[in-house]
């Protein structure tokens, strides 16, 4: 192996060190990063029920009163922006990780959405979005007769 | 589009492990120097004023959001890009903020932080010269 013949050659500990602090940097980097999801903003969580479907979003930090949504069809369209809090003077970023800009998505749903009926509600940065399947869309039971 | 936005996902720290069996996640923050303050602001959406609690000990500043998992009543998850569990992250700080006057505000999923310097911190700015 090769690291063995490193602490055989004597290098200092502080080698040694360095190396683990970059594994540490590393493992922090490459953390949660092997979730197989496109990084699409908002992402967007989807629970089907009966008669409906529920999107729920993460869009922290957004005005709900600049989210624009809507239902057309089968399609949901979720759109806005979410703005920087502008630098004043004599201040200076140590980090900035949050991402700031416009945004779009468009979910499909399998089925088509009763437009007037569509109600969202946004709490501690979760917007929540029901979408009632359209009436004439929802199954019919079939009464089989018998001869 | 250039422009357009794109999510940064809270990561799962490395080496911290919980009692609760819960997923835990490191939120994106950003952190601005002003002349008087470090201002910290995390996305951390789900927590309100009471699942959220900011700590520090020996000048270490530790944020824990505890998110109960939520499911939609009689509704199955169907698609998922994102998964629901408890923020936390730990930051270092110099000796020079004044650790009482420490104010933490929620509002929309983003806790903010305002953490003010101490009198002697913001007197002790030695400007330096070159000498040539």
């Amino acid at each position: 192996m090769f690291w063995p013949e490193f602490r055989r050659m004597g290098l200092s500990p502080d080698v040694w060190h360095g190396v683990d602090r970059l594994q540490r940097e590393m493992d922090r980097l490459f953390a949660g990063l092997s979730l197989p999801y496109e990084r699409s903003f908002p992402a967007v969580n989807i629970w089907e029920g009966d008669n409906d479907a529920v999107v729920t979003a993460e869009l922290p930090g957004v005005d709900p009163d600049r989210i624009e949504l809507s239902a057309q069809g089968d399609t949901l369209t979720l759109a806005g922006s979410r703005e920087p809090e502008p630098l004043r003077e004599g201040e200076t970023y140590h980090r900035q990780e949050r991402r700031h800009g416009r945004f779009t998505r468009i979910v499909k749903l399998p089925f088509r959405v009763d437009e007037g009926a569509v109600e969202a509600t946004f709490d501690r940065g979760v917007l929540t979005i029901r979408l009632p399947r359209h009436e004439e869309e929802k199954p019919k039971q079939i009464q089989i007769k018998t001869t | 589009m250039a422009n357009e936005i794109q999510a940064v996902r809270a990561q799962a720290p490395a080496g911290a492990e919980h009692t609760r069996d819960r997923k835990v996640f490191i939120p994106p923050v950003d952190i601005v120097e002003s002349p008087d303050a470090i201002i910290l602001t995390a996305d951390m959406p789900g927590v309100d004023d009471k699942n959220v609690s900011v700590t520090l000990e020996k000048g270490v500043l530790s944020v824990l959001g505890e998110i109960e998992p939520a499911s939609v009543k009689d509704r199955k998850l169907a698609y998922a890009e994102y998964e629901i569990g408890d923020y936390e992250r730990a930051f270092t700080l110099s000796d020079e903020i004044d650790q009482d006057r420490i104010e933490a505000t929620v509002k929309n999923g983003i806790l903010r932080l305002v953490l003010p310097k101490t009198e002697t911190a913001r007197a002790r700015r030695i400007p330096v010269k070159t000498s040539r």
